[in-house]
């Protein structure tokens, strides 16, 4: 590709607004007056948290928008075609062959049914681009260019005979195929564990710059972007927000929003760490070596020794797979321990759930990942927080009703909102109803199983401080299992870094994140992506050293 | 999988084995003598007692259980005691007609029904989904035996095309047999075409709305690519089991049909036979129909199974 060519424009995008129909028969706009270019060879950053109509744009892109939806307004050129204008014949012939798409979780995005080779030579050899034997030679050299294992016969396997990180590199092979002009990347390693996405940035860079291809890379994380984006693009509420070089953008946010959203993710990575100050006191819960396993094969949790205070929050962290939820769930008794000991304020837990008084099910609560899933839709947050009163308290609906206020009150929520139900709340409203529900009981430890990773940066910021609030005035300890090290710094006393089942660092937080590190730790510790935009390089330079 | 599919065949003959309990103690709690009702007027003592000891009816229960069980499994299945006939010969042309009928049934309503189905996903909420859900629909709300005579009035009586009745002997040439046996096909063909078409497209839509399928979509595929290649065989498992209950229902669920037009199936034997007190005969037509019926399930269990890619790919 020549210079020349380099500087045409590929998409022309003006004026663009998207509705969604409600059930109810209104519009709801998802999209609002959208501009923007895209030059040949150039990746423009989409950021936004989640309603920002960051991935409705994206797919407007490919001429595409999501049952209900609407182009209602604005136009899409690409290559000086007004694609919203072709028939559904001319724009299936653009979609997978001109312009290809990368999704989220590839795990989903994959076919179960089919092998991963036939789905990514099925987009090349439909749009009657490539023979079969050819397809088959270019899916190979891509896996190859992608370092996936046994290039040759990674495309016989089934999807769930491949890896999170595999998967999402083979669904970069199959958006390649075909050699697209444009590739719309949706939150393409948002489900992946950080150490995985290093690795996968860095094979979705070189294809673009190798092969000249323009991106529209749609993200949530600013430090993602910062090594990807030529130029970035911030949403909110379906409107832009600002559109700068990437660069500028970071370091010299203009709009409010844009500066809370650095901000927010350079807090995350500074910041001091919050100290030990429970020296000598007597631990609320104490793990002695406790093994536990699913099934007689592997492991699932080995050996593991932990202590937590009154007061204290120990994070549990570990990339997926590692052991951290496992652990959560021998310790409350869902997953009986093998062996090992789990004493609480002294006395020891019995290994099964049954076993277990109705008071000491209340002494240990949970508060999960999804609310949606935690949430019984059809019930009152007035049922939902006043159960456990009534459960475990013994109280009267009276009395449970004025708890349920206080509580409400407690987590910052309006008292109007007693007889609401889970659909008519926000994710971090929803967030906070389990935290009150878990707060219900009384209980002295509560355990935080990734509470706020489905959550957007700035509501899980809120969360988080809601939960140290809690924590001082009500002397809780948090056992806080998460897979982002930004949280742990600010949160936690203590850390356990889990691997493979086992703790490999255990201590105060201060001590396992400064030097010297455990191997693994400096790895994880590593792999979280910065806001500079030469981290990446610097990353895989270090790392291509070290090997 | 192996393992798996081993387990579940293993199971089906376990059931099998209950069903047979089931049957024979069923037959041995029927109100009244059973000699006594044979012989009817002839019924004196000494007949009865000499009748009574040629059955073995003076042997405990499960000592002619043992013996009859032993003798099934090896094909003996015992002699008429209205005919005196070998049981097993005497049904064999019958089990023929049964399983004829239920066959060519099948093959005419699951092709169609599935084809449907899948038309009706691809189409939700489009006219030809409507009509399609609205007419099955009308043919199950009917009782088979209703819509059968309703075909007998309009197509045979008069339109003449096709015959009444499909009183079928063993001489009927194989061609005479399809056209003679038309109208229950037809009929049977209605009865089942709901359930699997409704299955099909339940189960194709809940998997049209698979993150794979939006992927296959904006990989640019033809719509019918994306049904027929992507979601249809994400939907197998429901289908097949949907299929296999009704291909039961072809074997030992049509006596009413049998009846209706005069086909010399298996059902109308067993009728037959329990009014007549036969009960070897009635024994033995209760084996066939359990062993069919766990079959048919045992195989779509073993068929979802190994559809799956999960359970045929291990990790």
């Amino acid at each position: 590709m020549n210079d020349r060519q380099r500087d045409t424009t590929l998409l022309d995008v003006q004026g663009l607004r998207i509705e969604a129909l409600t059930p109810s028969g209104a519009a709801a706009v998802l999209v609002e007056n959208a501009s923007f270019t895209l030059k040949r060879g150039e990746v423009l950053g989409l950021i936004g948290e989640s309603g920002a109509g960051k991935s409705t744009i994206g797919l407007a892109s490919m001429n595409y928008t999501r049952a209900g939806c609407a182009i209602t307004a604005g136009r899409i050129l690409f290559d000086g075609r007004d694609i919203l204008n072709l028939s559904e014949r001319e724009g299936r012939a653009l979609r997978g062959a001109r312009i290809a798409y990368i999704a989220q979780s590839a795990a989903a995005s994959f076919n179960p049914a089919l092998t991963i080779g036939r789905q990514v030579c099925e987009v090349a050899i439909r749009h009657k681009i490539l023979g079969k034997a050819e397809a088959k030679q270019r899916a190979v050299d891509l896996f190859r260019t992608l370092e996936l294992p046994d290039p040759e016969t990674f495309g016989n396997r089934y999807p769930h005979q491949a890896s999170g990180g595999q998967l999402q590199r083979a669904m970069a092979a199959m958006a390649m195929i075909t050699e697209p002009d444009l590739l719309v990347f949706d939150e393409p390693t948002t489900a992946l564990d950080v150490t995985t996405q290093v690795e996968v940035l860095a094979a979705f860079r070189k294809l673009i710059r190798d092969r000249g291809t323009a991106a529209l890379y749609i993200t949530h994380d600013l430090a993602v972007v910062a090594q990807i984006a030529d130029r970035i693009m911030v949403l909110r509420h379906g409107k832009t927000v600002e559109t700068g070089d990437a660069d500028d953008i970071l370091q010299h946010p203009r709009e409010t929003y844009t500066k809370q959203l650095v901000a927010e993710r350079a807090a995350a990575m500074i910041g001091h760490f919050i100290a030990d100050n429970h020296a000598g006191e007597a631990p609320v819960l104490s793990l002695k070596a406790v093994v536990a396993s699913y099934s007689s094969l592997n492991r699932a949790v080995s050996d593991v020794s932990l202590e937590l205070k009154r007061g204290e929050t120990l994070a549990i962290v570990g990339e997926s797979g590692s052991g951290k939820s496992t652990l959560a769930r021998v310790v409350v008794g869902l997953l009986p321990r093998e062996s090992g000991d789990i004493d609480f304020k002294g006395e020891r837990l019995p290994p099964a759930l049954h076993e277990r008084s109705r008071d000491t099910l209340r002494r240990i609560q949970m508060i999960y990942q999804i609310p949606d899933l935690a949430l019984n839709p059809k019930q009152t947050l007035l049922e939902i927080i006043g159960r456990p009163i009534e459960f475990y308290l013994g109280k009267s609906k009276e009395e449970a009703r004025e708890r349920v206020l206080a509580l409400l009150r407690q987590i910052e929520l309006p008292e109007s909102y007693l007889l609401r139900k889970p659909p008519a709340l926000s994710g971090g409203q929803k967030q906070r109803v389990c935290i009150a529900r878990a707060l219900a009981a009384e209980p002295d430890i509560v355990i935080c199983d990734e509470v706020v990773s489905a959550l957007d940066p700035l509501v899980a910021e809120e969360i988080l401080g809601l939960l140290r609030r809690l924590q001082e005035t009500l002397g809780l300890a948090y056992l806080f299992i998460t897979h982002d090290l930004s949280t742990v710094r600010r949160l936690a006393n203590k850390v356990a870094v889990m691997r493979k089942g086992e703790v490999v660092a255990y201590g105060e937080t201060s001590e396992i994140f400064s030097p010297p590190y455990h191997p693994y730790t400096k790895l994880l510790l590593s792999s979280v992506p910065e806001m500079r935009s030469d981290w990446l390089d610097e990353v895989l330079q270090m790392r291509s050293f070290r090997d | 999988m192996l393992n798996l599919v081993l387990k579940r065949a293993a199971l089906g003959l376990i059931t099998l084995w209950a069903a047979s309990v089931l049957i024979f103690a069923g037959t041995q709690i029927l109100p009244g003598d059973l000699a006594q009702a044979v012989l009817q007027n002839n019924a004196t003592p000494e007949n009865v007692a000499a009748l009574r000891e040629e059955l073995g009816l003076d042997r405990p229960a499960v000592e002619r259980y043992a013996e009859w069980l032993g003798n099934a499994v090896h094909g003996d299945l015992g002699t008429s005691l209205v005919n005196h006939r070998d049981v097993a010969q005497d049904l064999a042309p019958r089990l023929y007609n049964t399983f004829f009928l239920a066959l060519y049934a099948a093959i005419i309503a699951i092709p169609l029904s599935v084809g449907l189905g899948v038309l009706a996903a691809a189409w939700q909420g489009s006219a030809f989904d409507s009509a399609a859900n609205a007419v099955t629909l009308l043919a199950i709300s009917l009782p088979e035996y209703f819509l059968g005579y309703l075909l007998i009035k309009w197509v045979a009586v008069q339109w003449g095309l096709f015959p009444v009745l499909a009183s079928v002997t063993p001489e009927t040439s194989f061609t005479e047999r399809l056209y003679m046996t038309f109208l229950p096909m037809l009929t049977l063909v209605l009865v089942i075409m709901a359930h699997i078409m409704r299955m099909t497209r339940a189960s194709v839509i809940s998997v049209m709305s698979s993150p794979y399928i939006e992927m296959a979509v904006l990989k640019g595929l033809a719509k019918w690519r994306v049904v027929v290649e992507h979601a249809l065989p994400n939907a197998l498992a429901p289908i097949i089991n949907v299929v296999a209950l009704n291909l039961a229902y072809l074997i030992v669920g049509v006596v009413v049909i049998e009846v209706v037009f005069v086909y010399p199936g298996l059902g109308q034997s067993m009728v037959d036979a329990v009014s007549k007190r036969d009960v070897p005969v009635v024994q033995a037509c209760g084996l066939i129909f359990a062993a069919v019926f766990i079959s048919l399930n045992m195989i779509a269990d073993i068929l979802a199974i190994v559809s799956n890619p999960r359970l045929r790919h291990p990790r």
